[in-house]
């Protein structure tokens, strides 16, 4: 072996100690959260579903309800959220502010909850929802992949999903991801 | 008023870092002895400093005080004291203090029992140690400062998390610190040896001590550690494959490389720059390992912060250390003159073979740990790498590893005879068949790997006794020199043996442990009964208790096996006050052969309880055969030559006994 | 500490609190198929399946909330009559490949599944030309008589052989 294939030879483990460096910080900068998972249904289409509403009177709320508003012209905004969970009562005003949004229909998932407890809180902090599906045993939630509330769904017109937010929402996210998204699906 | 002395001592010890890590190793460059005679008080001074700093801690803990930031967040004024002394480790801060405080115990070490060190060699290493903890001591002083205090101090704290409220894992982090920040000294002397640019025998003579006690540490630790989650989380589970146990687990196998390659370099002054490369690369996995526990970089059990900014600091210390240390060696380790010569097939070979498997080892780990990290970062999306990758890649690894530990001890320097070698292991090939054989008769049905792992154990315990009895020429003397001889075998020969031993009693309970265990999963009324291949366990009554800090269910199972008691179980289950956490208190009874285990569950309240019972062979070997390494490890320690280190005194010794 | 971040932090709470400490070995006996080959197989499935709100938990030993749903839908479709490849598909088209503990062999995991063997493939390789370059090497000089004499005075110190020196080994 030469001097210099040697040298080379010699190298190898700093230059892999940088890759590595790189790559740590690359993913320091990202400020994410290591248990957040990225969506599978990105760009896919809207699981089916059919729920019924939180009280007898009440329709519901089903797939078709989304084909529905896209028909309309409108981009839906699926939340699923819980009356026993503490970061949706954060995320609540934010989320009554997003259901004002022009082109924009709001439906809430009641998840894993009892619909009696989530009309108090509805009653409490207002309800922005066009309409809510409830979701007793989880089986909606886990086909659109959650693991836990809140999280919330951006859809566009054609029915197919194109955000995901794992975690409450704040105003970050809003003003930086969400708002321009809906811009361009409202167009 | 203490706290803020302890403050005040941490700031110093840092000042006197500064100048540790700056005046010796220039002193060693200019020859300037005034200049390096700073490394022995320096090093003594910044240890006690430290220790201070950690006393002054450890008082508030126990007197508990809550105007300390850190005794209101991890303590609580009815917690027992033997968790309010182990709770100042168990967060970030506290952690950190131990951290450096071990790092300034290994140097203090060497300071004051390595008088024989070359003056130059030990200013320089000194000076490398002081230098880690110089980054350490920044770290905590600007970012994760232990003795900030909280006014108004609050009434009470918030309590210790209960999972940590328990003996074994109380002592777990301090032997684990001992363990792979002790590898920093191996580290600094490989620093302070490319910077002379010279490696010797010599040299793996005076870092080999260092070494071996580190390795002792860790391999406890980690023992320590798997034996905790195996009586405490409660399924008889002791390894995860969780980030954060290969980030202990990774130094631990370059360490082993480590110690065995620092023997040919030894003996054969060969192999030097892979020496000084794995002394670097250890430590550094250490580094990395806590740049992965304290970043938020990965999601564990054991992760401390999940913060970015303190991340950040830890990668910088990380690229100074590591990066500084590869960006030297790429300069200065060509230059480094290999030795002896030898063979493929030869005991340097084999242990290059070791290393090299060893290595391997740890790479597949380090790829498994940070594969869904690279990934994610590269927006591939992410995958989990869990226990089936590590079991189908890290075991084809180790079984080879195996089948030579066997064979390598009986190979000779530079030349040997492999087929010689082999033939005298024929009884340890029978008996690995034998047992191989036996263990299919008792299990049949059972996993292959099962037959694997007892013939690999069987293997490598007969061989470790072949290779004694050839020491003592057993068969060419009588009993009475063979046993002479056997007394008067170097320790670090005997130590050789008792360690290798202990792997292999060790992967005898890994192998029954993984291969043959039994659950039973059921609803249980008081008074009911429970079968377990041939054990009956009945729920006599399950009732509530009241603890120190806690409230609990306590069960008690009489177990039984053809109509005669066998045991009587206790287990419970938990709530502390405090931070509402419940946890379980498996029941454990062992007969050294076979554990038996049960959990109580959930009540559902009409009376019934969900128990888990488990029956686990040979799991009780596991924690035997750590144990036994361990103690390999402390008769290879007490070997006068390495605590001595200087060839010359021992060649006089025999050239004294020869003219007697 | 800011709003956004308080709030994800009680998420996260949220998330764990119900799994965290919990690490008992979960599956309840009323989730039990009574099918003992079916349960087989789904436990065998469950273990191969991440608990999505523990850390670093099979949904077989999780007793998260979620992990329970998951393990009663795989009881459900096998029962169903969907093979073992059916149920890990329909998880993964939900959660992706994230929620699989055995990562699955694609394109994307190449360099994960064969990098291993790469490296001990490379490793050997460099042995093998360490030791072609040191066979390439010159012969040292024989030794003086008086070197040879050294020799053998500093060979005799090491009693660290494990056989006795053979005629005609160095």
């Amino acid at each position: 072996m030469n001097p210099t294939s040697r040298r080379l030879l010699y190298l190898l483990p700093i230059l892999l100690f940088a890759g590595l460096a790189a790559y740590f910080l690359l993913r320091l900068g990202e400020h994410r959260d290591p248990s957040e998972i990225p969506s599978p249904l990105i760009d896919r289409p809207a699981p089916d579903f059919a729920l019924p509403g939180m009280t007898a009177a009440e329709p519901g709320l089903a797939r078709a309800d989304l084909a529905r508003a896209g028909g309309e012209g409108k981009v839906t905004i699926v939340n699923f959220f819980a009356s026993w969970c503490l970061p949706c009562r954060a995320e609540h005003p934010l989320l009554s502010q997003l259901a004002k949004h022009p082109g924009v229909a709001l439906y809430g998932i009641l998840y894993k909850d009892e619909p009696a407890a989530a009309t108090e809180w509805l009653k409490e902090l207002g309800d922005p929802y066009a309409a809510v599906g409830v979701d007793a045993q989880g089986r909606t939630g886990i086909d659109f992949g959650i693991s836990g509330v809140p999280e919330t769904f951006i859809i566009d017109r054609t029915g197919h999903i194109r955000f995901r937010q794992w975690g409450p929402l704040d105003q970050a996210t809003i003003d930086g991801k969400l708002l321009p998204l809906l811009d361009e699906l409202t167009k | 008023m203490i706290v803020e002395l302890g403050h005040y001592a941490l700031i110093l010890a840092f000042a006197v870092a500064m100048l540790q890590s700056t005046i010796p190793v220039i002193g060693a460059q200019r020859n300037n002895a005034r200049w390096m005679a700073v490394a022995k008080p320096g090093a003594i001074t910044l240890f006690l400093l430290i220790a201070f700093a950690f006393a002054s801690l450890m008082r508030a803990h126990i007197l508990s005080d809550f105007s300390v930031r850190n005794v209101v967040e991890n303590s609580h004024s009815l917690k027992p004291m033997l968790y309010k002394i182990t709770g100042l480790w168990g967060n970030h801060e506290g952690s950190l203090l131990l951290w450096v405080l071990i790092l300034a115990i290994y140097g203090a070490a060497v300071a004051l029992f390595g008088n024989r060190l070359p003056t130059r060699l030990k200013a320089r290493a000194l000076g490398v140690q002081a230098m880690v903890a110089l980054g350490f001591l920044a770290f905590m002083l600007f970012t994760s400062d232990p003795f900030e205090r909280m006014f108004p101090a609050p009434p009470d704290g918030n309590d210790l998390n209960p999972l940590l409220q328990d003996p074994g894992l109380a002592f777990h982090p301090p032997m684990l610190y001992l363990g792979y920040v002790g590898f920093s000294m191996a580290f600094s002397f490989a620093i302070a040896a490319l910077i002379e640019g010279k490696v010797d025998a010599a040299w793996a003579r005076w870092v080999r001590p260092w070494t071996l006690a580190a390795w002792i540490a860790l391999t406890a630790g980690i023992g320590l550690g798997s034996w905790w989650a195996y009586y405490e989380l409660g399924w008889g589970g002791w390894w995860y494959w969780d980030p954060v146990e290969n980030a202990s687990f990774m130094p631990w196998l370059l360490g082993t490389a480590l110690l065995h390659s620092a023997i040919v370099v030894e003996k054969r002054d060969a192999l030097k720059a892979w020496c000084i490369l794995l002394a670097i690369l250890t430590f550094g996995l250490s580094l990395i390992g806590t740049f992965l526990v304290r970043s938020g970089v990965l999601t564990s059990v054991h992760a401390f912060a999940l913060d970015p900014a303190r991340g950040i600091f830890v990668l910088a210390l990380l690229v100074l250390y590591v990066g500084g240390a590869l960006a030297l060696f790429a300069w200065r380790a060509p230059a480094l003159k290999g030795g002896g010569l030898f063979q493929p097939v030869s005991r340097e070979g084999a242990l290059l073979l070791n290393n090299l498997l060893l290595a391997t080892a740890c790479a597949t780990v380090f790829i498994g740990t940070l594969y869904p990290l690279f990934l994610d970062v590269t927006g591939g999306g992410t995958v989990s790498v869990g226990p089936p990758f590590y079991n189908a890649t890290f075991l084809p690894v180790i079984l080879p590893m195996l089948l030579l530990m066997g064979v390598g001890p009986l190979l000779a320097w530079k030349r040997a005879d492999l087929a010689g070698a082999l033939t005298r292991l024929w009884i340890a090939g029978v008996a690995a068949l034998a047992i191989a054989a036996l263990t299919w008769w008792l299990h049949q049905g059972g996993p292959i790997l099962a037959l694997v792992g007892m013939a690999a154990g069987s293997w490598v315990a007969v061989s470790v006794f072949v290779e004694l009895g050839i020491r003592i020429g057993i068969r060419r003397n009588g009993m009475a020199t063979s046993l002479r001889r056997l007394f008067q075998l170097p320790r670090s020969a005997i130590g050789m043996t008792v360690a290798h031993l202990g792997l292999a009693i060790a992967i005898f309970g890994i192998t029954g442990a993984a291969a043959w265990k039994e659950e039973h999963v059921a609803n249980l009324a008081a008074g009911q009964s429970l079968d377990l291949g041939a054990y009956e366990f009945r729920l006599d009554e399950a009732k509530r208790i009241d603890g120190v800090n806690y409230w609990a269910y306590r069960g008690r199972f009489t177990v039984s096996r053809d109509g005669e008691t066998v045991a009587t179980l206790y287990p419970e289950r938990r709530l502390y006050w405090v931070q509402h956490m419940p946890t379980t208190e498996a029941a454990i009874h062992t007969n050294g052969l076979a554990d038996l285990y049960a959990v109580l569950g959930e009540p559902d309240g009409k009376g019934g309880w969900t128990v888990r019972l488990y029956r686990e062979p040979l799991v009780a070997l596991i924690w035997g055969g750590v144990l036994v390494m361990v103690l390999g490890g402390l008769v290879s320690l007490s070997d006068r030559r390495y605590r001595v280190g200087a060839p010359a005194q021992r060649r006089a010794a025999i050239a004294a006994a020869r003219a007697a | 500490m800011n709003r956004p971040r308080t709030l994800l932090l009680a998420f996260l709470a949220v998330l764990l609190l119900s799994s965290l400490g919990m690490a008992v070995h979960a599956v309840e006996p009323g989730e039990m198929l009574s099918d003992p080959a079916l349960e087989a197989r789904a436990r065998a499935i469950s273990r191969d399946i991440r608990c999505l709100v523990c850390q670093n938990q099979s949904i077989d030993d999780s007793q998260a909330e979620l992990a329970h749903d998951l393990r009663v839908l795989i009881r459900e479709r096998l029962q169903a009559g969907d093979s073992d490849a059916q149920v890990r598909d329909f998880l993964v088209a939900r959660y992706g490949d994230f929620v699989l503990l055995e990562p699955p062999l694609k394109p994307k995991t190449y360099l994960l599944w064969f990098g291993p063997a790469a490296i001990l493939l490379v490793a050997l390789l460099s042995i093998a030309i360490y030791f072609r370059r040191r066979r390439n090497e010159p012969a040292p000089a024989a030794l003086s008589a008086e070197e040879q004499a050294r020799l053998r005075a500093l060979l005799a110190d090491d009693a660290d052989e494990v056989e006795p020196r053979r005629e005609g080994q160095p």
